[in-house]
Parts: structure tokens; sequence; C-alpha cells
């Protein structure tokens, strides 16, 4: 662990110049060039507007806002997982020539999806200024709530990044893992009021034990209802990431010089 | 030439390599479809690329190190430039920096060619103004004009060899690993690469390790040779030591494989003279 800590001192420079650079490369060839990190997400949240705000007649309230938080943190979580079963693959060409932690690809990618997430959460707030949503002192605990998802996202995405050198098919699971997992997080629909009504004992599971609703949930409550946030369930999940995380360190720094002998 | 090597004795050693052991093992890459099928735990194979290595590496020297394909060189150098870590053993750099060159350098393909300087760059342990200090001269090297600001993936190989090169030579690491590199590019840029080849070898301070089979290259540059064959050290000296026998060694080899095909054909041959025989005599 100690050596994770100095690498990630050693390394931190590369990885906000590789970030940067490669956030510029994404949208260099395209005539709207930056303007596209904003339209993303807002298309984005005009498809899920348009197909569960009309033509599922979606009640929930401030149904705009409340699709906006359940994409943004989800595609950022979705994001980065997904790709951090390829990452080892990808770089492949660096990692055969210089010695990099391994860890240091993972933080890079999640600057650039975390970059894109930033952009999302400006507009998030814009939004909610327009919709004259009333802040209360609850929405500071967006802060704790975010710093849980970021662990938690890290704790996943590294674990992944291990398995998908070592087990080829791996991120054809994902995919299907993470689009059930979809699902059941509640980003277009409300656990509570859907679920809640026929099936009260499933949603309060899913609430509790699937980190990302309850993540999704917290983060509604704080920032469009204020309500407070689930703090035990922010305090476990918290733990249970800084768990993952450690694994997944530790790990990685042990095989880290079979994986090119791997790909 | 004596007072050379005295002088090299004196100096430090820069590269301190102690009964270094490489295995290919452990971690096999497997299908949830073929792990399904094959119940039976598939056997793990071991594969020793580098068995129980030690020498030394003085400042300043250039070691060429000679061998047929598969006796662990090229694992040897990724070693020693921190690619792979070790099984047991050590590589001691005495904290110098160290880059290796090989063929299709790694490169971020959808980033330009001037961030991949840096971003490589940075990767050698450099800061972003030292690059940005020597960021003219790689790019002159290169000579890939336009192209620099444009994707590393719209390159031909040529262009992709030719900027790895010039990074590598350009980036004053302490210690420069070539993989059999000696040749990039066109005829001039291959001659304008051999000549800055000649200059960092002049250079006192900046230790060379080059790996190939052109032995005749190798005896040109090198202070050293290494001959290497299924992972340990054959034998280490001069030039004018090493390189005659490997050459014999090699021509042997080469006889012993020519007589034993001649062998084959011999059998063959025979074979079939008696099966011509047998045709024959149940034809009268």
């Amino acid at each position: 662990m100690r050596q994770f800590f100095s690498d990630i001192r050693k390394y931190h420079n590369y990885e906000i110049r590789a970030a940067k650079s490669q956030l510029k490369a994404e949208v260099a060839g395209s005539y709207l060039n930056w303007i596209w990190w904003i339209l993303t997400p807002l298309f984005e949240m005009v498809i899920y507007y348009i197909v569960f705000g009309y033509i599922f007649k979606s009640k929930e309230p401030n149904f705009i806002a409340f699709i906006f938080v359940g994409l943004t943190l989800w595609g950022f979580f979705n994001k980065t997982a997904r790709h951090s079963v390829n990452l080892i693959k990808k770089n492949r060409p660096i990692i055969a020539k210089v010695y990099v932690p391994k860890h240091v690809l993972l933080i890079t990618d999640m600057m650039i999806s975390g970059f894109k997430m930033m952009i999302s959460i400006v507009l998030l707030f814009i939004m909610l200024f327009i919709v004259r949503v009333e802040f209360t002192w609850y929405a500071l605990a967006a802060i704790p709530i975010m710093l849980v998802l970021l662990l938690f996202t890290f704790g996943v995405s590294i674990n992944l990044m291990h398995y998908g050198v070592i087990v080829e098919d791996l991120s054809n699971m994902t995919d299907l893992f993470l689009r059930l997992w979809f699902f059941l997080s509640g980003i277009f629909y409300s656990l509570e009021t859907r679920l809640g009504e026929s099936h009260p004992e499933i949603a309060a599971f899913l609430t509790n034990w699937n980190p990302m609703a309850m993540l999704l949930h917290d983060m509604r409550n704080v920032l469009l209802y204020g309500e407070g946030p689930n703090w035990f369930g922010l305090l476990i999940w918290g733990v249970v990431s800084v768990i993952l995380a450690v694994v997944g360190i530790k790990t990685i720094y042990k095989y880290e010089n079979e994986y090119v002998k791997l790909i | 030439m004596k007072e050379e090597n005295l002088l090299q004795d004196k100096n430090p050693n820069a590269i301190e390599v102690r009964n270094l052991t490489i295995t290919y093992k452990g971690l096999k890459a497997y299908s949830i479809k073929k792990s399904l099928f094959k119940l039976k735990k598939t056997e793990m194979q071991e594969y020793t690329a580098v068995n129980d290595v030690s020498f030394d590496v003085k400042k300043g020297e250039i070691l060429g190190i000679l061998g047929k394909n598969g006796c662990g060189k090229s694992t040897m150098l990724r070693a020693i430039g921190g690619v792979f870590k070790p099984n047991s053993g050590t590589i001691d750099l005495k904290g110098n920096t160290v880059s290796l060159l090989a063929i299709g350098v790694g490169f971020q393909k959808q980033v330009t060619g001037r961030e991949n300087i840096l971003l490589s760059g940075m990767l050698l342990g450099f800061s972003e103004e030292e690059i940005r200090a020597k960021m003219h001269d790689i790019i002159a090297f290169s000579e890939l004009g336009a192209f620099i600001d444009k994707p590393v993936k719209t390159y031909s190989s040529g262009m992709h060899s030719k900027l790895a090169f010039s990074i590598a030579v350009n980036l004053e690491t302490d210690i420069l690993l070539i993989d059999e590199v000696l040749a990039v590019g066109d005829q001039r840029f291959k001659q304008k690469s051999q000549r800055k080849m000649k200059e960092i070898i002049s250079q006192k301070d900046r230790t060379v390790v080059i790996v190939s089979h052109n032995i005749k290259s190798l005896r040109n540059l090198c202070d050293r040779v290494m001959w290497m064959h299924d992972g340990e050290i054959v034998k280490i000296g001069a030039p004018s030591e090493v390189c005659p026998e490997y050459r014999q060694f090699m021509r042997k080899r080469r006889q012993a494989i020519t007589d034993e095909l001649m062998e084959e054909l011999h059998q063959e041959m025979k074979e079939r003279e008696a099966r011509l025989q047998a045709a024959k005599a149940q034809q009268s």
C-alpha cells in the first residue's frame, strides 16, 4: 500500500496530462468540438425524458432532474467499469515498453469519465435553478455521496481490470451484468413508488443492498427533495469500497509483471 | 585500447544484475467455455526464459547481447527496462533512468505525435519542462513535419519507428536499451540513425545495452559482448573474442541441422526405392 501512495504522487502529473490529451483527441476531428461534451448528456436526457416521461407517463416529481441525476451517476460508473475490463489489453503497446503501475491507467480513465460527469453535474445544477428546486443544507451531503461513488467505482473497476486480463470472456459478461444492474438501480423510475407498492421488500432490498440504487436514491433525496441521505448505508458501502480497492490494488501489484506475458 | 579498458574499470556500475531468473507461468488466460468443457485443471506451464544470470554493466559501457531466437535476451532487456519484474534475483540500476527502444514503441494511438512525446517522456521520468526543452530536437530529428500534430494512428510504421527512435535518443536517459532496431526507416534515415547511435556511444556517461542478431554491427559498436543460450550466459567478454566463437557455434548448429535434414532425406529416398522395388516385384 505504501508503494501505491508513492506511485500516486509520482504519476499524478502523467495522469492529468494523459487524461487531457485523450479528451482533446476525442473531439479533435469533430466540427462541434468540445460542445459535444455538453450536447451528449443533454440529448441523452431528452431521449429518456421523451421515452419515459411521455410514452410511459412517469410521474416521479421533477422527472427531468430525477432522470438526469440517474444518468449522470450511472454513466460514470458504467463507463469506468466497462472500460476497465479491457484497459490493460488496450494499453499493451505502452505497458510492454515502460513500467507503469497499472492503477495509473485506471485513474487516467476515471479522470476522463469524471471530467464528463463534472460537466453533467454543472448542467444539473443549472437545471435545478431553472426548475426552482429549493436547496436545503442536505445538498452538501452530495459531497460524501460522490466520494462513495468514486471509491466504489474504483474498487469495482480495479478488480475487473485484473480479471479482464485473465478471463477472456469477462467483457461480454460484464456488459450483460451491467445492463441488468442498470435496470435494477432505478435510473428512470423510482424503486420506492414503482416496486414499493407491489413488492415493498424487493424495493427495500434493492435500495439498501444495491449500492448504485442507494447512491442514486440518496443523491435525489439531498438535491431534489430536501431530505437527508442514508448515512449508515453510505458508511457501509464506503467501507466495502475501500476493502475492494485495497484487495484490487494488492492484486494488481502482485501480478503486474505477468500481464505483459499474457496479452 | 588497454588504457580505455582501465578507465572503464574505474567507472562505477550502472547496471548490476544478480541471479536473475524470469519464468513465464502462473496466470494463464482462460475462457469460461474452455474451462467448462475441460473440467480437468489446466496444467501450469512453466518456462524459464532467463535462468540465474548475473552480470554488471559499467557506466558509459556499450554491451551487446547475442543469441538465437528465444534465448531470453529480449526478456532480459525488458526486465532491465522494468516491464517484467524478475521472479527471483535483483536488477539494480543505481538510480539511473532507463528507456527501452524497440520496434513499435508504446504510443497512445488516438493522441497526436507531439503529445505522445510528452506522455512517453513523462513515463520515462522526465518533467514536462525537460521534455518541452527537447521537443524541437525530437521533432526535427524525426522528420515527421506536419504529421507531428496528427494522431499517431495515421502514421505509417516507418513514421512510427522514426518518432520512437527520436524520443529515445534525444531524451537522454542514462541507460538506453535497444532491441534490434539498428535499422529504422529508409536508407537515409538509417544512416542518420547510425550516426546518432555512434554519437550517443561516444558520450562517455551514457550506458547502452543492444540486443541483436547482427554479429557485425555488434562487433563494431560494443565494448563487450554477452552470448546467451537457453536463458544462460555462455560467454561474456571482448567482441573480438566472443563474436568469432558465437559465429562458429552458429555454423556448427547450422551444420548439425543440415546433417539431420540430409539424413532424413536419405532415409526417405531409401524407403521410396524399397516401395518401388516391391511394386516392381508385384508386377512381374
